[in-house]
């Protein structure tokens, strides 16, 4: 197993603010049972960034970003998340760290009892309990407009096609307002066409929103289309930090077989 | 070698029994392990579900659809099986009554048998079939789809949405829907009486009244509370911790109706004994 990291340039492309790293790792591990899933990761996401972190499938990238989100404990390591060491909070405030994150699940996550418009209702009435009635309409309203589904306020998930779902699951995520989105695996499960189309959103999202993001994902097109930076987890550790251009021209055979 | 031989089995046999008896250990530290564990679960969960339900955020709307749910739609499968205890009671009791030359009895005894145990433990395993298993299923197809985590990342404790106002719910729900039951088996029992007989209902219900004190309905009331908590919490439990493939929630289902079904029994027993001690 090769561990040390392959030789990349690393400036970044985009101008990224990287005096401000609003989600810092430093060694976090993670074992289930036996198996140690997460091994001294450490990492920052910086404000205005899109980090992509790329990995097979059992890699620990959805690990990683449950992590951050305080859904699975870690055994070691600090993550912070705007200075707060999210592995030390308390449910109060772990809850207000977390009206700060979205997170889109890799299933969409949608309640399969409510309609779209309760679904996006939900963290609206929790999360922004200041709002009036037609004021939430209108957030909902708005939300939809930008992930393109106006119509869909009526629906249940059941009426939904996969890409439908993920564009309401994101609409659920951003209407929070948050400053960081976390997305779990946003194009699997898509055709090429819908996935561009998410690929998309997700950028739009960045610009309209000014979000920092953490996306997961093995999907290349997609890490092209949105990636400031990305990451490459290998058994669990850090294997690969640059840019798109750093991977593509790395002559190393594991990079290589991920950008074919 | 005829030396050799037998201190090489009769080693052989050490080992072998060295390794069978760690194996068998090792076996049982993990069951003991296990089962200390889920008693652990249990009890945490049951904590946790005490601590939101005394919390400030009380989900009012969530709770009232529930008692919609589990009330309103478990009517008509009630109605039916609540007719049909009560006429088959009578059917089945009517020839030895008549042997005994106590058919005058029939509306009493029937009754006092629904209302304190026919009626409370029927209606109460029903229950535990349609709602533990309903509620089984749905929040083991919510945790396997992430919509529990969802929940969580929105600041919602899922414990507080989803537990609390379905326990709450079954607690308030099942012993109104048992005082449903008892009522329409009594109709029920009229029912079968007239298959033989010609009485009207108000006479019916005149006699069997007669033989029905306060005291038969209280402890029979009480005990559906608990019945009703039960099946919730069993329901609750076992969805809540269903594990992560779709297979887990075909399991969450059915064990949540086999252990709400078996707590019920013996939930029963020691309301039975209760009662028997304190000579209600």
């Amino acid at each position: 197993m090769k561990t040390e990291k392959p030789e990349l340039p690393d400036e970044n492309a985009i101008a990224i603010n990287t005096n401000d790293p609003i989600i810092e790792i430093t060694k976090l591990c993670k074992s289930f049972g036996v198996q140690q899933v997460l091994k001294d990761i450490s990492l920052k996401l910086f404000n205005g960034e899109n980090l992509v972190v790329l990995g097979k499938s059992g890699s620990g990238k959805s690990v990683l970003i449950k992590c951050i989100v305080g859904l699975l404990k870690s055994d070691s390591g600090t993550i912070k998340v705007f200075h707060h060491n999210v592995t030390a909070l308390t449910m109060k405030e772990l809850g207000e760290v977390r009206q700060e994150i979205g997170f889109l699940f890799q299933s969409g996550a949608l309640y399969d009892s409510m309609t779209v418009k309760e679904n996006l209702e939900f963290p609206l009435i929790r999360l922004k309990a200041n709002l009036t009635k037609k004021e939430r309409d209108a957030k909902i309203e708005e939300t939809l407009e930008n992930v393109g589904l106006r119509d869909a306020l009526y629906k249940m998930p059941s009426q939904l096609s996969g890409g439908m779902r993920k564009r309401i699951s994101l609409a659920r995520t951003i209407i929070i307002d948050p400053k960081i989105i976390l997305y779990d695996e946003p194009t699997t499960g898509l055709d090429p066409v819908t996935s561009d189309e998410i690929s998309i959103l997700i950028n739009d999202i960045q610009k309209k929103y000014k979000t920092s993001s953490i996306i997961i994902t093995h999907d290349i097109e997609c890490a092209r289309a949105t990636a400031n930076r990305l990451i490459m987890l290998q058994n669990g550790q850090i294997y690969a930090d640059g840019n798109i251009e750093n991977y593509e021209k790395s002559t190393d055979n594991v990079i290589k077989s991920f950008f074919k | 070698m005829k030396i050799i031989l037998p201190v090489l089995k009769a080693k052989d046999i050490v080992i072998h029994h060295t390794i069978n008896l760690s194996e068998r250990t090792i076996e049982k530290t993990e069951i003991a392990n296990n089962f200390l564990t889920d008693i652990a679960d249990v009890l945490l969960f049951i904590a946790r579900f005490i601590k939101e339900t005394f919390s400030r955020k009380f989900e009012i709307r969530e709770f009232l659809y529930q008692c919609f749910k589990i009330g309103y739609k478990s009517l008509p499968l009630i109605t039916v099986t609540g007719t049909i205890m009560g006429y088959v009671l009578t059917i089945q009791s009517r020839p030895v009554l008549v042997n005994f030359g106590a058919v005058t009895m029939l509306p009493g005894m029937v009754a006092i048998s629904l209302i304190r145990e026919m009626g409370p433990v029927i209606t109460a395993l029903i229950c535990a079939g349609k709602i533990a298993s309903g509620m089984g299923a749905e929040l083991g197809s919510m945790k396997v789809t992430e919509q529990i985590e969802a929940m969580e990342v929105s600041s919602t404790h899922p414990m507080r949405y989803l537990v609390v106002p379905r326990v709450l719910a079954a607690t308030l729900m099942i012993p109104l829907l048992v005082l449903y039951a008892d009522a329409l088996g009594i109709i029920g029992s009229w029912m079968g009486a007239n298959l033989k007989g010609d009485v009207t209902l108000t006479l019916f219900f005149s006699q069997a009244f007669s033989h029905v004190i306060f005291i038969d309905l209280i402890p029979a009331i009480i005990k559906t509370f608990f019945f009703g908590a039960v099946i919730g919490l069993v329901g609750t439990y076992k969805g809540y911790n269903a594990g992560r493939g779709t297979e887990s929630v075909g399991k969450a289902a059915n064990s949540a109706v086999v252990l709400a079904s078996l707590l019920v029994l013996i939930v029963d027993m020691i309301a039975v004994q209760i009662t028997d001690m304190l000579v209600l």
